[in-house]
């Protein structure tokens, strides 16, 4: 996949608007930017298009919030293309991407990709026939030190291998939600196995109250 | 001021100045993709790398500002191979695709990789490939040569002010496009060719026909408007392949509108190439003197107020020179080069000039716009107009019919004479502004005074002048946008009406009433040639369109590039356009045919070559010996007639860009343009070819 994929004209709506809640929402979000700078929320705005319109973001939506940010459609567009987190064409309702950027890689990444491969029979790229999965490829999304890692619509799926990676997309696919974060049993980012520096330390007991 | 050492040379520059500025002053070339002096700082080829003492790393020079003491270095190892690898990168994903790309032989890429590039490629890897985009009938893209300067999305926002073109996605990925590939809506949009450095972006019309170095070239003038862009015209055999602006910076800059750049293919369509004489009701093809027999025939013996002259928007002053002294001899004072029936008082010269300037646009802070659309009437214009408007120093109004999609904000004050009344009476808000100004200016189009109460108009446009202080010490705010290339020149001739001449209108009720027996129409194709009732027309000019549909005898001329002519544009300024190509068949350049017509006349005119033509035009008006300088007049006297005027808006003269005079309507790149701009063709959408 090379290039930017934007929908089809048969797939794009004709129209499209922001429902009065997220017109709200937009409408708070430019006041955050002083006068004439409202072009700064464009991007806030393109996320609660995409999220009110299944997941992608057709062209209506990039004309109508040019126009109500007043800036040239050419300028949307090239926003909305830039970020990988913007999707120009439908998607699947179970949006899942793999990182694969160096880390990841080194970790596994790979063997990520394979159980999706086998467990919901896409390539990287591919959408199911049903439009329930798509499964992308993606650049580092900073999840580095739980590698190899996934994000499912949301949610971060963290220190994955090929048993945990299928056990997870085959309970998206019975209608579940698995618990995101780390697959493995560690909490957030601490060491496996439990911490390995300051073990007396108890907070508690610790005079002057600091946080560490 | 910063004062640094460029290789050992010591500068001082402005503050502000950029290194590469810098290095330019010291004499030192830096090579440079995306940079371009006109158009705001990118930074993104990487190819003006140069060192800087005490920096860890080469420094890009174009976004670099120069500080005190810098020490730059430009030709050492270090910046050679940090631009060598700058070059590698670019070549990684460029085709080397010069034997059949149109840019080869002008290209910057091909050029500096001369400089920077090395004998081989160290890539085996598949080069990037990337779908080519429609941008509009007049460009060819070609996008897989696309080196990502941005030069033409920069341009496309700034000066053109049409923001349509973009780069969508990101790294390689990344691809210069216009929304969902629809044509630029510019009438600049050809200049993205010449920014372009590589052969992304080539013009479509001129594809594959030549190349650059078997192109004869020659620097002329352009007349397609009032603007007197200086351009360059290149040739090969008798043909013209292409048209390029020249740089001229009181004038059109570097830039050139669409309609010159594009329209020269109408000069190898419809054209006149031997005289025609009607007989029998039908145009038939002739010589010479069987023209001028027919000529003489019909028009000896008729007297002088029964003779007519009346000179198109093309015409050179030339033409205007001799055809004017031929009427004269004849004894008729029926010449009027007004063909739109503008009411402007010719005596006065300050009062039909673009006094300030059109380098005055660049200092003045408050613009009233009365009666014209600048967009279509003087792109070029226009364009300065908008970057005066993102200096953000200047206040801009406009009183006209409609209000147009000019690519500035403007205030819009009302649609006409009432409400420039309320402005030169001091009643208007903006007449405040107007007085307020340093450097007022009021720019007074032509669809303000081509109407019955022009010169009415024009009074009140002198007395909003004279009440507003639009002109005072070294300023002379007064601006008459014009739309034809001749007007000026012929105004200065005094191709106007004489002692109880009559006018275009005149002419042409007197050709209808049977008063006026014998109308001379040099290039007039713009007049309602249906009202030219039984008059013996005699037409003379380059193209068959309307005037030479209606004549009954043809004087095949040659078109503005086919001769040595001499231009003044709507500023007053007097240019010399040269010869670039032959006119084609019998036709002759236009002055030597009234001269040539005149013996059998029986009232030869004194001139045999240009120099002694030229010298006579200097008796009419002598302010043409300064070439290439804008000839001022003095403000002072009277001009238009104080009277009342009409509710009617004021609306612009020029309906559609691409269609104002014979050669653009002779061409099929026009046509299309037009076409596209009226929405009656649909653009294509997707690849193609």
């Amino acid at each position: 996949m090379s290039g930017v994929h934007i929908a089809p004209p048969e797939l794009q709506p004709a129209s499209f608007a922001f429902t009065a809640e997220n017109l709200e929402l937009a409408k708070a979000h430019i006041a955050k930017y002083p006068a004439g700078r409202q072009r700064s929320a464009v991007m806030p705005l393109l996320d609660i298009a995409q999220r009110q319109h299944d997941n992608w973001v057709p062209q209506a939506a990039i004309r109508y919030i040019a126009e109500m940010l007043d800036v040239p459609v050419i300028k949307v567009l090239e926003v909305a293309s830039f970020y990988t987190m913007y999707n120009l064409a439908p998607v699947g309702k179970h949006f899942v991407q793999v990182c694969t950027t160096t880390p990841c890689w080194l970790a596994g990444s790979d063997k990520v990709l394979s159980a999706c491969k086998k467990h919901l029979g896409l390539n990287p790229g591919e959408t199911s026939a049903d439009g329930q999965f798509t499964v992308i490829e993606v650049e580092c999304l900073g999840a580095c030190v739980n590698a190899p890692m996934l994000q499912y619509n949301d949610d971060f799926f963290e220190d994955l291998d090929e048993e945990s990676t299928g056990r997870i997309l085959e309970a998206l696919k019975r209608g579940e939600m698995p618990k995101p974060g780390p697959q493995n049993g560690r909490l957030s980012s601490e060491p496996l196995g439990g911490a390995t520096t300051l073990t007396t330390f108890n907070p508690a007991a610790s005079a002057g109250g600091n946080d560490d | 001021m910063p004062t640094l050492t460029i290789d050992g040379i010591q500068v001082t520059v402005e503050p502000g100045t950029t290194v590469l500025q810098a290095c330019e002053l010291a004499g030192k070339e830096i090579p440079r993709f995306c940079y371009h002096e006109r158009l705001t700082i990118a930074g993104n080829c990487r190819m003006c790398l140069v060192e800087q003492e005490k920096a860890p790393k080469p420094i890009a020079s174009c976004a670099m500002p120069a500080a005190d003491n810098m020490v730059i270095k430009t030709d050492t190892p270090l910046v050679k191979k940090a631009r060598e690898g700058v070059m590698e990168f670019l070549l990684i994903n460029h085709p080397l695709d010069c034997p059949i790309c149109d840019q080869g032989g002008e290209c910057d890429l091909q050029d500096q990789s001369m400089g920077y590039g090395k004998g081989s490629s160290r890539y085996d890897e598949n080069k990037r490939a990337v779908t080519d985009k429609y941008m509009g009938p007049l460009i060819e893209t070609v996008m897989t040569r696309c080196i990502q300067c941005t030069r033409c999305i920069r341009f496309a926002q700034e000066v053109a002010g049409v923001p349509e073109l973009g780069a969508i996605g990101r790294g390689e990925d990344m691809q210069i496009t216009t929304y969902l590939e629809q044509a630029m809506t510019s009438e600049l949009s050809g200049n993205v060719i010449d920014l372009c450095p590589v052969g992304a972006l080539t013009s479509k019309p001129y594809a594959f026909t030549a190349r650059a170095w078997e192109l004869r070239k020659t620097e002329s003038i352009d007349a397609m408007d009032a603007v007197g862009a200086n351009i360059r015209v290149d040739v090969r055999g008798r043909e013209v392949m292409r048209v390029l602006p020249r740089l001229n910076e009181d004038v059109n800059e570097e830039w050139l509108s669409d309609k010159s750049r594009f329209a020269y293919d109408g000069l190898r369509n419809r054209r006149l190439d031997r005289p025609y004489v009607r007989k029998n009701g039908k145009l038939q093809e002739a010589s010479w003197a069987e023209a001028f027999a027919a000529i003489a025939a019909h028009v000896k013996g008729l007297q002088g107020s029964q003779i007519a002259a009346i000179a198109g928007d093309m015409a050179c002053t030339e033409s205007m020179t001799a055809l004017k002294d031929l009427m004269g001899k004849l004894g008729s004072t029926n010449l009027d080069c007004r063909q739109d029936g503008a009411q402007i008082d010719p005596s006065n010269r300050a009062g039909y000039l673009f006094n300030s300037g059109i380098a005055g646009i660049d200092e003045a802070d408050a613009i009233l716009i009365v009666g014209s659309n600048p967009r279509r009437e003087a792109a070029l214009i226009n364009a300065r107009l908008r970057k005066r408007y993102l200096t953000g120093k200047v206040k801009i109004a406009l009183i006209g019919a409609d209000q147009p999609q000019l690519t500035y904000k403007y205030e819009y004050l009302g649609a006409g004479a009432a409400t420039l009344k309320d402005i030169a009476e001091g009643k208007h808000a903006f007449a405040e502004v107007l007085k307020g100004a340093q450097k007022p200016m009021l720019i007074l189009g032509q669809g303000a005074i081509a109407r019955a109460d022009g010169a009415a108009v024009l009074a009140l446009a002198k007395q909003a002048a004279d009440s507003l202080g639009l002109v005072k010490d070294g300023w002379n705010g007064f601006n008459m946008l014009h739309t034809a290339a001749a007007r000026v020149g012929a105004l200065d001739l005094g191709f106007v009406p004489g002692q109880g001449g009559k006018d275009v209108a005149g002419i042409l009720a007197g050709a209808q009433s049977g008063e006026i027996k014998a109308v001379w129409l040099l290039g007039a194709d713009e007049i309602d040639t249906s009202k030219l009732g039984s008059a013996f027309v005699i037409y003379q000019g380059s193209h068959g369109d309307a005037g030479a549909k209606r004549a009954d005898v043809i004087l095949p001329g040659a078109a503005y590039v086919e001769k040595d002519a001499t231009w003044v544009n709507t500023e007053g300024r007097v240019q010399l356009g040269r010869r670039a190509a032959a006119p084609p068949g019998d036709a002759r350049e236009d002055w030597s045919i009234i001269r040539a017509v005149s013996e059998p006349l029986g009232h030869k005119l004194p001139y045999d070559n240009l120099g002694m033509l030229r010298r006579r035009m200097l008796e009419l008006a002598p302010h043409f010996s300064g070439v290439d300088k804008r000839s001022s007049a003095a403000w002072g006297g009277a001009f238009g007639t104080a009277g009342a005027v009409t509710d009617a808006p004021f609306a612009s003269t020029v309906a559609d860009f691409f269609l104002t005079n014979p050669i653009a309507r002779a061409s099929a790149t026009m046509a299309e343009c037009s076409a596209l701009a009226r929405g009656a063709a649909q653009p294509k959408t997707g690849t193609h070819d």
